[in-house]
């Protein structure tokens, strides 16, 4: 029993104090306005807040926080991205991530636990080595490992996938972690709300004003605000936001769906991938498991859950867990994707001066929250794009530099 | 069986036929169709699991699918539902989640530690100190979960089938009977799906006594089983909704995909719990549940018992108890009891105590409830002056129902909250979906089927295209639930949901935190999220946060019902497995030929010819023969594309980066395809063979997305001209090697005579009789002529060419050959060589670029990027002794950064050294210095840059011509 529990147990103080304020009126003005209360909303808010020390900011949300892609995710945090760009970046997410239950004092689960990418194809498995070789010039522990080493870690596993296109190797990043999804945006908003952020769930954004190419204000459900920057942090609802100053975005918004299981004795240590399969699976603290599979085939702005997913995902993971089938799905759901080109995220300033845009999340979001919010937070304090940034603006589309993240990030979340 | 009831007039047990089965050990015997939850209480088990985090006893509570406190282990599957699951003979079960045993469970010193666990305590320590969290969280995984699983289990995979319907009903109780009759009188295909063994539903536990029923039932039964436009589905649960009225319906079989026109929900309610201390011990239970044990199973649910109600269905219940000889010691009803209530006089005329206005304020016991304490109630606080303790063995909760309209809400229904039954009902449903009986508020059976009338006729009417509206008329004006069924208690242990242990305290507390949001309540209490997803948790979860918030359920909400209703097994959702494999037409032949196989894509194709021992023996020995003799290479996988009509010319010129409407008949010409930001996506030979007749061949792996897109340029380009797809219709090989010619020649009637047959030109003809064409290509930089030709014919070709080469040293070769003899010639592999971002600029493949077309796919970007190359593929090539520690995607290192990889490399016996490709900064490239390659265990190879083609670089082997278009660096 940890000295924390007891010492709560045995106090007659009353409960904690609240992570978020009650609803309040909105001020008239803000020197920014973040849309979008997810991970990435509520993270920005808070290093503008910390590390900027600006915390006259608003964070708009229309539904609930974290009620987006940020509590619809299955939770994987990895850093083992092919193009320099990309593992740069989800690495120094990773160490942010690292140390988050520290510096929200707050318990976000983090739980390194391996991270498997299975190659079922010799060329996945160059493109696994590709990876691998990446990784490791950035000092970034992946490696490609053999069949054998991949049965004495997962003995469960059946290679051979039931006959067809058995697994060949692995990239396995040993860094590979889960966390508690919701506990992350919490951690952020209380540590926001804190220093002075004002939260608005419930409040959404309806327009957003701009005059002489420069963002003035919002308007919302509940009365319009100014504002000296808005920063559009809302994934798949992007499109609607743009649409709003006029910005052309390559952004296609697909439905990403999973499931869980019912909750059984962990008996899976590891997170395991499979691009062929189009699975990942992981097992939660809580003992459920946590199954993904590719986005929808067909552009769809709805978070409707479809039987085909469930029934493909189930065929596909027996192949390499055939015991699986005994277990049951529990509850299925759907988050909207906003898909880039290039499979890496758009990022930083516009042509709209004062907007600015945090999006092109698609299926690998929810490990970048932490590196997004201070990326951006930094971008927006010093009206100018972070180094780590640059080569996600969204200028890229315009000039042909793309960066070509598909081939770690598809499936591989 | 101390607990076993005389025979009931409706019961589901065989008594003719006993079986045995055994739990933790010890044997029990129960009859043909008992559960195993009604078979251990039958036996006075009433303790038949631990709970989620304290390790409580617990008992029956709803005896409906819902009790996910008694789950159990058998030898073939994890976690059965023991309210459920039908006993087998020879069954053999263990408890989840237990350290010990049901009656000693080492872990129940957790709920003695309760108050330092309060809701949310994960989050709020284990983190410091840091070092010690691998610690906690290895603990926390080991008490977390609660079936377990045999790693070794197969896979059991059920195969699913389908089902279509004009009228789905889901739930056949009265509502759904009647409904099923009404939509199946009036015309429609009817589906009654239900998820018990027997039809009948609440009619055959909640009016068992009444006499006037028995008529009802007896017909409708009956007329469902006798209607001919009425099929019935008997334990299968419809798991959800999705959309144009898909519904799988799960049942032991396997799962039933259901496609219907219109649906009825017949769904009824759950039953709700009373809040109270210890609502959760072992003798407490729903008065429904103590119902389905005493009419389905025969089984006394106690011997003495207290009956805690807020409707005329908890009266019912007592009278229940009574018929079967168990002693009522007490009605405790928490509103005032209906004066009027003849029900009320039928108890308290047989001597039971009705006490009104009250509640219970604590269960007493330790595992197994001895005795109640009730009090004058107000408001969800007791007054404790005047306290009474009642000693007794169970007690009946019959305070309040939600409605099942899970499969309503995901049809994209909403509810409201009637003021009148202070319970959600239906408020607008989308057409074609309907909800009959008590989902919808009807409660007195009369109004129940005058209800499913309507929706049933409704539904028949959906179906014929009609607008079918319907009244509310029937729904009850009288409360059946209580807006308050919970009491405080300073000590707690009153439970909100008991799946995942919840208390009131716990709810209040996590509001009070901010998480005052009925989605975030649930997120960070987890109400809700246990194995039965809040069936009995959400409705006080909604009422409690409401309170707190001061505002109406309404507006406070409720989180999302989403699939599946109750849990559905991965195997069953699975279904059949399914893998097509494409095989070629000479597929036979390789296997004679001691071919192993590797796949690409779909397709399997032979890797090399020989023992897996000697495999790079038996590809340096297939590429000396194409080298020196002769080899012949299956290529039947390359797309194969006709085009054809006026319009072909435009279709490929468009299509492709190349002039093609120049290309002469007779002759191919390489066929690079980008897409529109003007990255690689395909490449292959075009050969003409009349003006308005293109055959074009494609990588396998893009070959299907190659016709598609022509097919849709055609279409948008409003064009004259078909595509047709003769992939697996024909076959194709590669006949390559000095002695090719002399091997096929006395086989055809194509004159291969240079003159009349040069290089990259393409003719048609017979080859041992079968009409052909032949290209002269050069892949693997040799002469050579790829023969397509109809499958049929592939295996004869393919055998006579063997046998005649044979004695020159003919030898099939593989992919790994093909691949090593293109290298060589530093042809590309798309996809292997260029990446998801490669434009042909930096594949050195200018030349195949032609701009002065004015238009194609690509064009505009590749218009930009000529001059603006990132990056180059250069050649490279290093001593064997180095070379052969280099893999393909090994990284090329300058300055200390990555300045590329090696996209092909190969130890070439041909050349005497390693030779390889790599994709590296344009500043290197330009600079031409030796590549710096980063090989396992991090030593630097260096390798000296080298131009291709490597082998042969004026084509001569392949005899080239004036006009040099293949591709290479």
């Amino acid at each position: 029993m940890p000295w924390r529990l007891l010492k709560a147990g045995l106090s007659k103080q009353p409960a904690p104090p609240r992570f978020f304020p009650q609803t309040e009126s909105l001020k008239p003005r803000y020197d920014v306005v973040i849309i979008g209360g997810g991970g990435h909303g509520l993270a920005c808010a808070y290093y503008l807040a910390k590390e900027h020390g600006i915390t006259n900011v608003a964070v708009l949300e229309r539904g609930y926080l974290g009620g987006g892609n940020t509590g619809r995710n299955t939770t994987i945090i990895r850093s083992n991205y092919l193009t320099p760009e990309g593992v740069k970046f989800y690495d120094a997410s990773l160490k942010l991530f690292e140390d988050l239950s520290q510096d929200f004092d707050l318990n976000i689960f983090y739980s390194t636990r391996g991270h498997y990418t299975l190659a079922h194809t010799d060329s996945a498995m160059r493109t696994m080595r590709w990876r691998a070789e990446v990784n490791k010039h950035y000092g970034i522990d992946s490696a490609l490992v053999d069949r054998e080493a991949i049965a004495r870690d997962v003995p469960y596993m059946d290679l051979d996938c039931a006959g067809n296109d058995a697994v060949m190797g692995a990239l396995y990043h040993a860094p590979g972690a889960v966390a508690r999804h919701d506990a992350v945006a919490w951690g952020y908003g209380r540590g926001a709300y804190q220093r002075g952020v004002e939260i608005h769930q419930q409040t959404e954004v309806t327009g957003v004003r701009v005059e002489g190419g420069r963002v003035r204000g919002v308007s919302t459900n509940r009365g319009d605000i100014e504002c000296g920057a808005v920063v559009s942090m809302v994934a798949g609802f992007t499109p609607r936001v743009t649409d709003m100053v006029g910005l052309r975005t390559p952004l296609e918004i697909y439905p990403l769906q999973a499931c869980v299981t019912e909750p059984v004795k962990p008996f899976m240590d590891t997170i395991i991938v499979s691009g062929s399969l189009h699975v990942y699976v992981s097992q939660s603290s809580r003992g459920e498991l946590v199954m993904g599979a590719s986005v929808d085939p067909a552009v769809l702005h709805s978070t409707r859950s479809t039987f085909d997913f469930v029934e493909g995902l189930a065929d596909r993971l027996l192949d390499l867990f055939p015991f699986t089938s005994r277990l049951r799905v529990m509850r299925q759901w759907a988050g909207m994707s906003d898909l880039t080109p290039d499979f890496a995220p758009i990022m930083g300033s516009t042509p709209v001066e004062g907007f600015y845009l945090d999006a092109g999340w698609g299926t690998w979001g929810f490990k970048a929250t932490p590196i997004s919010g201070k990326t951006m937070a930094s971008t927006v304090a010093n009206g100018q794009d972070h180094d780590l940034i640059l080569p996600f603006n969204l200028s890229r589309f315009h000039d042909y530099r793309l960066v070509g993240e598909k081939a770690a990030a598809s499936v591989g979340h | 069986m101390p607990y076993r009831l005389s025979r009931q007039p409706l019961e589901w047990i065989d008594r003719e036929q006993t079986l045995r089965f055994t739990l933790e050990g010890r044997s029990y015997t129960s009859y043909q169709g008992d559960t195993v939850s009604a078979a251990l209480l039958a036996q006075g088990v009433t303790t038949l699991g631990r709970s989620f985090k304290y390790h409580r006893p617990r008992g029956v509570l709803s005896l409906a699918n819902h009790d996910v406190n008694a789950l159990f282990d058998s030898d073939m599957e994890p976690q059965l539902r023991g309210d459920v699951t039908p006993v087998t003979d020879g069954l053999s079960l263990t408890p989840v989640n237990v350290n010990g045993s049901l009656t000693r469970d080492r872990d129940s010193i957790i709920d003695r530690l309760g108050r330092f666990l309060p809701v949310g305590f994960y989050y709020r320590a284990f983190h410091r100190p840091r070092a010690l969290f691998p610690f906690w969280e290895r603990l926390i995984r080991r008490k977390a979960g609660l079936g377990r699983v045999d790693l070794d289990w197969s896979a059991r995979r059920r195969p699913k089938r389908y089902a279509f319907c004009d009228v789905l009903v889901v739930g056949g109780g009265p509502a759904g009977m009647q409904a099923a009759l009404s939509a199946a009188d009036a015309g429609a295909d009817v589906l009654l799906v239900d998820e018990q063994p027997h039809l009948g539903g609440s009619l055959d536990y909640q009016w068992v006594n009444d006499p006037r029923v028995e008529d009802i039932r007896t017909q409708l039964k009956q007329d469902v089983a006798a209607h001919p436009r009425i099929g019935v589905l008997s334990s299968a649960v419809a798991a959800g909704v999705y959309e144009d009225f898909w519904v799988p319906v799960s049942t032991p079989e396997g799962i039933v995909k259901v496609r219907a026109r219109a649906l009825v929900a017949a769904t009824g309610l759950l039953e709700q719990p009373a809040v109270f201390r210890n609502n959760d011990l072992p003798g407490v239970m729903l008065a429904t549940g103590a119902q389905r044990l005493i009419h389905r199973y025969a089984v006394a649910p106690c011997r003495r018992a207290v009956v805690l109600t807020a409707n005329a269905e908890g009266y019912r219940a007592a009278l229940d108890l009574l018929a079967v000889g168990i002693e009522v010691a007490a009605v405790i009803d928490i509103e005032t009891p209906q004066p009027s209530g003849e029900m009320v006089s039928a108890l308290t005329d047989r001597g039971v105590p009705v006490l009104g206005r009250h509640a219970i304020y604590e269960a007493q016991g330790s595992d197994q409830v001895t005795a109640v304490t009730v009090a004058p109630v107000e408001d969800g606080r007791c007054d404790l002056q005047h306290a009474r303790e009642i000693a007794c063995d169970g007690v009946l909760m019959s305070v309040g129902w939600a409605p099942a309209g899970h499969l309503l809400y995901q049809a994209g229904g909403s509810f409201r909250y009637d003021d009148h039954l202070h319970q959600l009902v239906p408020d607008s449903l989308p057409p074609g979906v309907f909800a009959a009986g008590q989902v919808n508020g009807a409660f007195a059976l009369s109004a129940q089927l005058a209800d499913a009338r309507d929706a049933g006729a409704a539904a028949a009417d959906h179906c014929r295209g009609e607008l079918a509206g319907r009244s509310e008329g029937h729904r009850d004006r009288l409360p059946h639930s209580s807006p308050w069924p919970i009491v405080e208690h300073p000590k707690g242990r009153n439970f909100v949901d008991f799946d995942e242990d919840l208390q009131l305290k716990d709810l209040k507390q996590a509001a009070a935190e901010g998480f005052d949001n009925i989605e975030l309540l649930k997120r960070f209490s987890t109400i809700g999220m246990g194995p039965s997803q809040g069936k009995h948790a959400n409705m006080n979860g909604i009422r409690i946060l409401a309170r707190l918030l001061g505002q109406g359920i309404d507006e406070t909400g409720s989180t999302t019902a989403r699939p599946f209703y109750h849990s559905v097994p991965m195997g069953d959702l699975a279904g059949r497995r399914f893998r097509p494999e494409r095989l070629t037409p000479l597929h036979g032949l390789h296997l004679e030929a001691g071919a192993q196989f590797m796949s690409a894509g779909a397709w399997l194709r032979p890797e090399y010819y020989g023992e897996p021992g000697q495999r790079d023996a038996a590809i340096a020995a297939e590429v000396r023969a194409v080298r020196q003799a002769v080899g012949l290479v299956d290529v039947s996988t390359l797309g194969k594309l006709e085009i054809i009509g006026p319009d072909a010319g435009t279709l490929v010129e468009a299509a492709y980066t190349m002039r093609m409407r120049n290309l002469a008949v007779g002759m191919t010409r390489y066929a690079l395809m980008v897409d529109d930001s003007g990255v690689i996506v395909d490449d292959g030979v075009a050969a003409r063979l009349a003006d308005d007749h293109y055959y074009l061949s494609a990588t396998t792996s893009h070959a299907d997305t190659t016709a598609r897109e022509l097919g849709r340029c055609i279409l948008e380009w409003g064009l004259d001209a078909q595509v047709v797809n003769r992939t697996g219709q024909w076959a194709a090989m590669n006949i390559a090697g000095p002695l090719s010619r002399s091997v096929l020649e006395p086989f055809t009637d194509i004159d291969l005579d240079d003159a009349a047959f040069p290089y990259l030109g393409v003719r048609e003809g017979k080859v041992c009789g079968y009409p052909v064409r032949l290209l002269r290509v050069g892949f693997v930089g040799e002469l050579g002529y790829e023969i397509h030709l109809p499958a049929p014919a592939a295996e004869t070709v393919w055998r006579r060419l063997c046998k005649a080469g044979k004695p020159l040293g003919l030898r099939p070769f593989g992919v790994e050959a093909q691949r090593q003899l293109r290298l060589e010639k530093g042809h590309v592999i798309v996809g292997q060589d260029t990446d998801g971002l490669t434009n042909p600029f930096e594949a050195g493949m200018s030349w195949s670029v032609h701009l002065k077309k004015p238009y194609f796919i690509g064009r505009p970007s590749l218009e930009r990027l000529k001059g603006d190359v990132q990056r180059r593929l250069v050649g490279f090539r290093v001593p064997q002794a180095e070379g052969s520690a280099i893999r393909e995607c090994h990284l090329v290192i300058a300055n200390g950064e990555i300045a590329g990889r090696v996209t092909s490399v190969g130890d070439s016996e041909t050349l005497g050294c390693v030779v390889g490709l790599a994709m590296i900064d344009a500043a290197l490239a330009e600079a031409g210095d030796a590549l710096h390659i980063r090989v396992d265990g991090g030593a630097d190879v260096v390798a000296e840059r080298a131009d291709t083609p490597f082998y042969d670089p004026d084509g001569a082997r392949q005899r080239v011509a004036e006009e040099q278009e293949l591709a290479h660096v």
